[in-house]
């Protein structure tokens, strides 16, 4: 006992606290960090310089380390590792903070600081990074002794992706990773604090009390959200809709958690949402809310919402449940625990009334059938082509399997209302903070650790202009992503509200002299096709997808007059949608 | 309805700015608030009033206890319990007055803590109502300045708020 404990002793290793965020990053199996340097950080970079099993990806701004690091935890379910600098470096990094925060994505960030001593003196490159962040992060440390670090990162990266996932900064002050300072290194293999305890488990009298109601409802609906998705509960809650025969809508951020080439699948729903989800909400006796927060761009008004239904609201956080919209059944737990005792509850049971779900059915087809074909008119020739059919191009050719990723505004509604997906985390969206500039980095993010799939950006020429530099960043690592920029020159969400809300008075939502971009992706180094026509469409899709490791870019030119539609008409209930130009509900 | 707060959470640096936070961020309300740390050094406890339908006071405690400094709360208001505020007011105190002040904190049971020939320090304790009560008694004699602690609290009877 006594010689094990010297022995242990005598390997515990001493290492400054530079040393020890490279070594307990690789103890942690973090394979790839985003990040940019900077005095403060300037020797963690050095620890980083003298190892090669935690690979640095440098980007060319800030932002675009947290997008590709959010892009590959939301791909991955694991938490996303970015390391910056003090100063404008952390507070370039906020954006991406708040993005990863929204979604419940997790992250972790490493901010380095200003030394110790120098801290409240407005030092340079100094900024309180911690208080800059608080209200978008999970939580966030601040390191006060080398010593702490390991537990502390541990701790970081335990909070980040286990609960409700979220983003944590740990704020490093210089002197904290000094060379010459060293101490006993061991890698903790677990953290325990006393004020966080994750829910492991529903109450099973509530996950009853729900099986009841849905067993005997008549008219129900799944609506199910990001939390299935990140509580890897997709394969329990496709078991579980299958074996009721329920229709489900997913929100944007749950599309994917259940197959939407399926028929009991109605597509995602809410502002932009499809007009059989929006109206089978409306009209339900029963909405069963699965990981999925009520925001405002799903209910629209609440006071009008689901007015027939009762509610079962199934969350891992407590603060999500009845915050909009009360619960009748609310379920504190995570999504997979709690689909699964549902399914075990279903087992062998019969719902009460296999008739009035039947014509539940014929409803919702008779919506279906309303709607089917009429959502856009296709371009004929010599029209600009509709972004809507270019979508519909690209999920063709990669037989929906492609990782998608968008940045925000029109073409991210088309791309998530045209392209199928039928797994999760497929589609990767800034869906709750809405950040223009999220498409590019993100799906380099995802490229990187998936280098064999294909990775499309599917964005616009407003949002890609916001992190257009990161193409430097593909040419450095060989990251070939598929850039597809739905060209309208203009920005095409603020237009539409424009058109429909300031009698088309455009104020500063067009684009004048934008760039060539097919010679702004050529100065790179990389392919690209400008595309005018239906014909050249086919080609330079094959020609973007040919070569699964090439970066290459496609500039197309799409009708800058169309709209997203349906569209919820604000303070309505979820059934009140414009439907086109000139009709609505 | 006005509801009292009370949340034990980690005696460390930032957990205030969490919790007032969080009250900027979401659009509540504190009325008052006070803190210090308890008989154990890693923890604090923190009191606060605020005011806010019931939904309102719901999201306040859930999100209060989703933030990870806060280690246990209880919203005092849902059963019988003891607040105390504790108020230091200095008063003119001339002429006539100096006997009018000296009697009304007696009828108040506060205290007369300094003294200077022209104003009396008076501290006095209580609850709210107790402390607004007495600073409108002494207003026609002339307020000069006024510091109170904000509302702290204790359930009565068995419950014990700790670890």
């Amino acid at each position: 006992m006594a010689l094990e404990t010297l022995q242990g002793r005598n390997n515990v290793e001493l290492l400054s606290g530079a040393d020890m965020i490279a070594r307990f990053l690789q103890d942690e199996g973090v394979e790839y960090i985003y990040g940019y340097p900077g005095g403060a950080a300037l020797h963690i970079y050095d620890a980083l310089f003298r190892q090669d099993k935690v690979k640095h990806i440098l980007v060319r701004h800030e932002q675009a380390a947290t997008h590709a690091a959010d892009g590959y935890a939301r791909a991955s379910g694991k938490p996303g590792v970015v390391l910056v600098t003090s100063g404008p470096g952390a507070t370039n990094a906020v954006t991406g903070i708040a993005t990863a925060y929204m979604d419940s994505i997790p992250m972790v960030v490493l901010c380095g600081q200003v030394m110790s001593h120098l801290i409240g003196d407005d030092a340079f490159q100094e900024t309180d990074i911690i208080g800059v962040t608080r209200p978008i992060v999970k939580h966030s440390f601040s390191i006060n002794h080398p010593s702490e670090i390991p537990e502390v990162l541990k701790k970081a990266f335990y909070l980040a992706s286990t609960g409700r996932p979220g983003p944590v900064v740990v704020d490093i002050p210089k002197d904290m990773t000094a060379p010459t300072e060293r101490y006993e290194y061991v890698y903790p293999k677990k953290v325990k604090l006393r004020s966080y305890n994750p829910v492991s488990r529903g109450h099973t009298g509530q996950i009853k009390k729900a099986v009841e109601l849905m067993l005997k409802a008549k008219r129900p609906v799944f609506y199910t959200g990001g939390g299935v998705v990140t509580g890897n509960a997709s394969e329990g809650l496709t078991d579980l809709v299958q074996r009721l025969g329920f229709p489900i809508t997913t929100t944007l951020m749950g599309i994917g958690s259940y197959p939407q080439s399926d028929r009991q699948c109605l597509g995602w729903l809410g502002m932009h949402g499809s007009y059989e989800s929006n109206m089978a909400m409306h009209h339900a006796d029963l909405v069963i809310a699965i990981g999925a927060r009520f925001d405002d761009r799903v209910t629209n008004n609440t006071s009008k919402f689901c007015p027939t239904a009762k509610i079962v609201h199934v969350d891992i956080d407590p603060s999500s449940v009845s915050k909009t919209v009360r619960a009748d059944i609310p379920i504190v737990g995570p999504a997979q625990n709690v689909v699964n005792e549902m399914i075990s509850l279903v087992q062998g049971k019969e719902i009460a009334h296999p008739d009035a779900l039947a014509e539940w059915w014929q409803k919702i087809d008779s919506w279906r059938e309303e709607r089917r074909n009429k959502l856009y008119e296709p371009s004929v020739a010599d029209e600009p082509l509709k972004p809507q059919e270019v979508i519909e191009a690209i999920c063709r050719q990669t037989r929906g399997e492609a990782f998608v990723t968008t940045d925000v505004g029109q073409h991210q509604m088309f791309a998530a209302q045209y392209y199928k997906f039928d797994k999760p985390n497929r589609f990767i969206t800034s869906g709750g903070l809405g950040t223009m500039g999220f498409g590019f980095p993100a799906a380099m993010g995802i490229k990187i650790n998936y280098p064999d799939d294909q990775v499309v950006c599917i964005t616009g020429e407003g949002s890609y202009q916001m992190m257009m530099q990161e193409l430097s960043t593909c040419k450095q690592y060989g990251v070939g992503v598929k850039i597809i920029n739905l060209n309208n020159a203009s920005l095409g969400m603020v237009r539409q509200w424009q058109d429909l809300n300031y009698k088309s008075r455009h104020a500063h939502s067009y684009m004048e002299s934008l760039p060539d971009f097919q010679k702004l992706t050529e100065a790179y180094g990389f392919t690209a096709l400008r595309v005018n026509t239906k014909e050249e469409l086919e080609p330079a899709l094959d020609r973007l997808l040919a070569d699964k490791h090439e970066l290459v870019f496609l500039d197309i030119y799409v009708d800058p007059r169309e709209h997203v539609y349906p569209m919820q008409v604000p303070l309505g209930s979820m059934r009140d949608m414009l439907l086109s130009k000139t009709e609505r509900t | 309805m006005r509801h009292i707060i009370s949340i034990l959470m980690e005696n460390e640096p930032g957990a205030l700015s969490r919790v007032v936070g969080l009250f900027a961020q979401r659009n509540y309300n504190i009325e008052t608030l006070n803190v210090a740390p308890t008989e154990d050094p890693t923890l604090s406890r923190l009191t606060v009033t605020t005011i806010g339908d019931d939904r309102v006071i719901e999201q306040i405690t859930k999100h209060l206890n989703k933030l990870i400094d806060v280690v246990k709360l209880v919203d005092l208001t849902e059963g019988n319990h003891i607040e105390r505020e504790l108020m230091l007011v200095k008063v003119k105190a001339l002429g006539a007055a100096r006997d009018e002040v000296k009697r009304t904190a007696d009828i108040f049971r506060a205290q007369i803590v300094d003294v200077t020939p022209s104003l009396y320090t008076v501290q006095i304790t209580g609850d709210a109502g107790k402390l607004d009560a007495f600073l409108q008694a002494m207003a026609p004699v002339g307020i000069l300045e006024v510091a109170r602690t904000g509302v702290s609290g204790i359930a009565r009877g068995d419950k014990v708020l700790s670890l």
